[in-house]
């Protein structure tokens, strides 16, 4: 067993990358490489592989990773509520929230008149362009408005300003994106934070390991939080 | 010019047929070892009889139309199926009742996720033997079965389905959080529950307790230190152990959070791991009050092992050496390896 940990971790690259790192350094594994070298996608020596956020609950679905992290901005998109029983739901254990990679899901349109609020009134209808088409279809299902959602795989902002849709549904951290393109949050969704995931045969096959590994994390969070003693 | 099959379905050609038909062939000589007499029932039920079981999760997906507009359904496991045999049959024979199955069920599925739609399922059902000796005897056909076909490494994870219940009631939990706290925990999302403790205004040892019992797994120490409000199942789980030869409590690990999405089990539940695979190939557990809405009120219990997940396992164990092998010593996923 050359993984430190005894466990193969599915690590997200982009925003939550650089916290995840220091987390594991912070378990006393040697990061060295993870930060240097972007382009290699496997690290056996820490037990250690890297993909986007979005694909580390298939990895660890299918038991590729043992354990992975990514934002509960990607559980929700990948299944999310008990109410979608079965439809799409990832069969992953979510054993803890990190607290790190803080974002939250915004509804936001241009400023001024809200032109979402206008469509509904006028049209029946609002057009809606978001990356998370399943969390933004569940929301205004749940509030009760008709909405016709418009997949994007880019800069979701550029969607309002062109017309193409009346407002988005989108992840934001600071709020800067959307000011410097004039759009205003409307509704605030959820708060989304970095989560722990384990695969449900090594969460019983694995169980001290997985457990040691928590109560590890559980410690560095506590002694990181602002606040604490 | 090809013609499409629907997703979640298969052809399955001579080569992989004879690998499935040794797998059948043993586990049927080991069913028939222990005495389960192999049953056979239709694939088409009538969905109202279908629907007196509740299935959850598991619930019949395909429904039809026969030629006096009757609403027919496939069924969606053995269990239900052999309840209403049992119930309408068998009204008056003496209990117990052994019958084993080899027969294919009929699932929903999620796109892309290599679900099957139709699922062939090897199974025994114990009818009429109450806990904990139908239930030992159920874990040690399921054991000797699977050492007969050759899995090396699984294990038998084992919990009670009443335990989470028990623990919400006796500590006090309102009747409307309950349903919220309990969903949570079937799709094992811990932060959800211990989010949901929170809004509840379920503070101190309470909320710890509901948080952290259903995270315990590990050996049958788990059970000597469990608290005061899951003593009753956990001693059901103790008893069922004491009663387990050598070599099949060996296999067995506990789970304090064992839930199946299956909605008709009351008492112990369990599943069958390997680490060759990532999903569990099998599982079962007691259904004690079924058996009463068919209207032969007996304790029940029994497994079902999912053919072609026990093969993918086996072919994992067989190769389970290679790039990745040492880095995951336990977990060695069945499916294609990225490098």
């Amino acid at each position: 067993m050359s993984s430190p940990s005894g466990l193969t971790i599915a690590v997200p690259r982009g925003a939550l990358f650089k916290d995840t790192v220091d987390l594991l350094a912070g378990l006393g594994m040697d990061t060295e490489e993870l930060r240097e070298n972007d382009r290699k996608l496997l690290f056996e020596e820490i037990g250690v592989i890297t993909m986007r956020p979005s694909d580390v609950p298939t990895y660890v679905e299918a038991g590729a990773a043992d354990v992975g992290i990514t934002g509960k901005d990607v559980l929700l998109e990948q299944g999310g509520r008990a109410s979608d029983h079965g439809e799409g739901r990832r069969e992953v254990y979510e054993l803890l929230d990190l607290s790190y990679g803080r974002c939250t899901m915004v509804l936001a349109s241009k400023q001024g008149p809200d032109p979402a609020v206008e469509a509904l009134r006028r049209l029946g209808v609002m057009r809606v362009a978001t990356k998370y088409p399943r969390i933004a279809a569940r929301h205004l299902e749940e509030t009760g408005r008709q909405a016709e959602i418009v997949e994007v795989k880019g800069s979701v902002e550029l969607a309002p300003l062109t017309g193409m849709v009346e407002a988005i549904v989108d992840l934001t951290a600071t709020g800067t994106t959307l000011k410097e393109n004039n759009l205003v949050v409307r509704e605030e969704l959820m708060v989304c934070t970095a989560r722990l995931i384990a695969n449900p045969v090594a969460h019983k096959l694995k169980a001290a390991r997985i457990d040691e590994l928590l109560e590890r994390l559980r410690g560095l969070s506590t002694a990181g939080a602002p606040g604490a003693t | 010019m090809i013609y499409p099959i629907p997703s979640g379905t298969r052809d399955v050609l001579p080569q992989e047929t004879g690998e499935v038909r040794a797998i059948t062939d043993t586990l049927r000589a080991a069913f028939d070892r222990h005495r389960y007499g192999e049953i056979y029932t239709p694939a088409l039920e009538y969905e109202s009889v279908l629907a007196r079981a509740d299935m959850a999760e598991a619930q019949p997906a395909y429904r039809v139309f026969d030629e006096s507009g009757a609403v027919l359904a496939l069924r969606s496991d053995m269990t239900v199926p052999i309840a209403r045999v049992v119930a309408t049959r068998y009204t008056s024979s003496e209990p117990p009742l052994r019958f084993c199955y080899f027969a294919h069920c009929y699932r929903g599925v999620r796109p892309q996720r290599g679900q099957l739609r139709e699922l062939l399922q090897a199974g025994i059902e114990l009818i009429g033997s109450p806990a904990p000796e139908g239930t030992a005897e159920a874990l040690t056909v399921l054991c000797r079965s699977l050492d007969a076909v050759g899995l090396k490494d699984y294990r038998v994870g084992m919990g009670d389905a009443s335990l989470f219940p028990a623990l919400m009631a006796s500590l006090g939990v309102r009747e409307p959080v309950r349903h919220g706290l309990l969903e949570a925990l079937v799709r094992r999302d811990f932060v959800e529950l211990g989010q949901r403790l929170h809004e509840a205004g379920l503070e101190g040892e309470a909320a710890e307790l509901l948080l952290d019992v259903p995270q315990r797994r590990g050996g049958h120490e788990l059970l000597t230190d469990a608290p005061a409000p899951a003593v009753e199942a956990v001693t059901g789980l103790r008893r069922v152990y004491e009663l387990l030869e050598p070599d099949v409590a060996a296999r067995v690990i506990f789970d304090l959070g064992l839930i199946r999405n299956i909605g008709y089990y009351t008492g112990a539940v369990f599943e069958v791991y390997d680490p060759a695979l990532g999903a569990p190939i099998g599982g079962g557990g007691r259904y004690d009050e079924l058996l009463g809405r068919f209207g032969r009120s007996l304790p029940a219990v029994g497994f079902a092992l999912d053919v072609d997940q026990l093969h993918q396992a086996l072919t994992g164990e067989e190769r389970g050496t290679g790039l990745l092998a040492d880095l995951r010593s336990v977990a060695q996923p069945a499916g294609e390896q990225v490098a």
